[in-house]
């Protein structure tokens, strides 16, 4: 029948350029590539962190270009290194922008750079987005976005997230001792920590303050040891974390809990002594994290990448996460906002919240910090591997505080 | 803003022998560290920068050598010749081309950066820590406690420091060494084999450095980065030690580790590098003819 027939071929036409459209928009990208700098701390005493960085980096953008780009072009990420320097990072930045003529840029790594960078932001009127800035107070322009995860106010949010959790543990603890790097970021969350461990009634036990870069800690563990506190909350850089409980270990003390702020997290978890140690996190490679598909395809990339790179912990946590948040950000920007204009990017941003594998990142507060409240969750070394034990509902499966 | 750390009762002794203790295992590795550093300049008119970058290099081999099985104390039967033979080269070509002592400080901070790179290159810039058998055994002294990897390392500073001075006092060829240091063309006119010594005290002096290495291996994390956190206070223990004066840096090394320790065992831990800086500005104002 002429009618039957015709209807046959419409419907095989309208497949066929279903099919096509399909193909159309999985098409390699193609045109002038969309050109994004930033500086990573690729040498210098940052560089163990800049690495994860860089393989995050590398990893999303190859991804971005097998699929399709951003807006249809491809993607080029023009990396340069600022040797954990501030002074080189602005320096850089200024060249990524009048020089290389990026289109966009993203933020590099640490607070002292990404502030450094910021600054040079302001002046070209170019959209920031960054992840690991540790003093939000500082961060006065407004077309820059943290994915960190970090609420505006972390000396609040970050102590009560962790004395929660030790609230609801079977045995909470009565004293606490404070001990701290000075190093700008840490040392201003943990004064939050001393003062809410003070108005939780706990007895300070001990406050103690290093210099960023402090080499011996044996005098600081013998303090600890002598003050007995029943929970040592240490505001920790990279190894700092590792050699004070070295120094503890070697005159045979370790306190009961102790919550280390920002460690290097594969050095924590391996440390003989490291059992059962505290730390902050926004994502682990356990449920519910792993429920999400795209947080299970980049763990899988990661480990394959980390491992060619020679990393000896190739496990994805905080860093290498709200690494892969910003690059999701950026994305997520560029393709609502169907612009790679700055002023469109960041208006977008201010409008529309990211669901990226730290969880749902929005920019609606004061200086596009939202306050009060924070991805961050608490982690244990529990038989070598972390796992989130508060809030419950992202604790790890059978997992729960061990306390002494 | 100053934040005072929390008052201290009066502190236990225990707290005042650990604390001393720790001052001076800690006092041990700089002397260590500045043991070759000295030598260098006091006697060779060098400021070896790279000094710090060979100790890491060493420290970093000490690490791949214990990892495929070897004991870390065997693993000096490698790293201390190669050290050797390294420093003789870096000392042939600095003859060769007439480096002056402050251009030998610009020269070896390119090394110090070139070496650094070959680390990170090799090795990623990620930490590494040998984990070995010596890391586990500690002593318990009374109430105190004395880590295995600390005392060899005091032995090892100790030892070498001892034998270095022994040497340049009582030997012919450590007096002849003196002598160059003092006027290199004289003694080159009484029969002195200045180049051959000079050459003999760079590659000692890289060995030493190769020494340092496994100490910081035993007792450290190691990143490429950390190359630098060493140099301001290793710079002052030789500066209060006395240039080319072989138990200087030692002595030196252990005033300062035993000051810091003592300010953080009582006062804020901050002040420590206050303390240690503060006496080599006395020192300085008071004995300039020390450097």
């Amino acid at each position: 029948m002429p009618g039957a027939n015709r209807s046959i071929l419409a419907g095989f036409g309208a497949l066929f350029a279903l099919g096509l459209a399909a193909q159309s928009a999985l098409a390699a990208p193609s045109g002038t590539p969309v050109r994004i700098g930033s500086t990573l701390a690729l040498t210098g005493p940052l560089a163990a962190t800049g690495l994860v960085h860089k393989i995050v980096g590398e990893l999303y953008v190859e991804e971005l270009n097998r699929k399709n780009g951003l807006l249809g072009r491809p993607v080029e990420w023009v990396l340069k290194d600022d040797q954990s320097r501030p002074d080189l990072a602005r320096t850089l930045y200024e060249q990524l922008i009048t020089v290389d003529k990026v289109d966009l840029i993203m933020g590099p790594y640490a607070t002292a750079n990404i502030l450094s960078a910021m600054g040079v932001a302001q002046r070209y009127n170019k959209v920031l987005i960054h992840h690991t800035f540790g003093t939000p107070s500082l961060a006065k322009y407004d077309m820059q976005f943290p994915t960190g995860g970090l609420a505006g106010d972390p000396d609040n949010t970050i102590p009560k997230l962790v004395f929660d959790a030790l609230a609801a543990s079977a045995k909470p603890p009565k004293s606490v001792a404070v001990v701290t790097s000075k190093f700008p970021s840490v040392h201003f969350i943990s004064l939050g920590a001393r003062e809410a461990a003070k108005k939780r009634g706990l007895r300070e036990a001990a406050f103690l303050e290093w210099d960023f870069g402090n080499r011996d800690f044996g005098p600081i563990a013998a303090r600890l040891k002598d003050a007995k506190p029943d929970f040592v909350w240490v505001g920790g850089l990279g190894l700092e974390g590792n050699l004070l409980i070295d120094a503890m270990r070697k005159i045979d003390y370790m306190p009961p809990l102790h919550f280390h702020l920002f460690p290097a997290p594969g050095p924590l978890l391996k440390a003989p002594g490291g059992e059962n140690a505290l730390a902050a996190t926004t994502f682990e490679e356990h449920p519910p994290f792993t429920d999400n598909p795209v947080a299970v395809e980049f763990i899988r990339l990661y480990h394959e990448r980390a491992a060619k790179a020679g990393l000896p912990d190739t496990s994805v946590e905080n860093q290498s996460a709200i690494s892969y948040s910003s690059w999701q950000t950026l994305e997520a920007a560029v393709t609502g906002a169907k612009s790679i204009d700055d002023k469109a990017i960041a208006q977008w941003l201010k409008k529309n919240p990211v669901d990226a594998i730290v969880g749902r990142l929005r920019w609606d507060g004061p200086f596009n910090y939202i306050y009060g409240t924070d991805l961050y969750k608490v982690k244990q070394n529990q038989n070598g591997k972390w796992a989130v034990i508060w809030p419950k509902e992202f604790t790890a499966p059978g997992a729960r505080l061990i306390t002494p | 803003m100053t934040t005072l750390n929390s008052p201290m009762a009066l502190p236990s002794l225990t707290l005042l022998g650990q604390s001393l203790l720790s001052g001076l295992f800690i006092g041990a590795l700089y002397g260590l560290l500045g043991l070759g550093l000295s030598l260098c300049w006091g006697m060779l008119r060098q400021i070896n920068l790279a000094h710090f970058a060979l100790a890491f290099l060493g420290a970093y081999l000490t690490y791949q050598l214990a990892g495929a099985g070897m004991d870390p104390l065997a693993t000096l039967a490698v790293v201390v010749p190669c050290f050797f033979a390294l420093g003789v080269l870096m000392h042939w070509v600095f003859a060769r081309f007439s480096v002056s002592a402050f251009n030998s400080l610009l020269v070896t901070f390119g090394l110090t950066a070139i070496i650094e790179a070959l680390i990170q290159w090799i090795w990623t810039a990620d930490f590494r820590r040998m984990e070995s058998a010596y890391g586990e055994v500690k002593f318990r002294v009374g109430a105190l406690y004395v880590g295995l990897p600390e005392l060899l390392t005091l032995g090892m500073a100790v030892a070498l420091s001892l034998l270095t001075w022994v040497w340049l006092r009582y030997t012919y060829s450590g007096k002849a060494m003196r002598a160059i240091a003092e006027d290199a063309p004289i003694a080159a006119a009484f029969g002195v084999n200045v180049r051959g010594l000079s050459l003999m005290l760079s590659g000692l002096s890289a060995a030493f450095a190769g020494v340092a290495g496994l100490c910081l291996a035993l007792s450290y994390t190691l990143a490429p980065g950390q190359i630098y956190a060493w140099l301001g206070v290793v710079f002052a223990a030789v500066m209060l030690g006395g240039l080319g004066n072989p138990l200087g840096p030692l002595v030196a090394g252990i005033v300062i580790g035993v000051s810091e320790a003592l300010t953080m065992a009582f006062t804020a831990p901050a002040w420590a590098p206050l303390v240690s800086f503060s006496l080599l500005i006395v020192v300085l104002l008071a004995r300039p003819e020390r450097i």
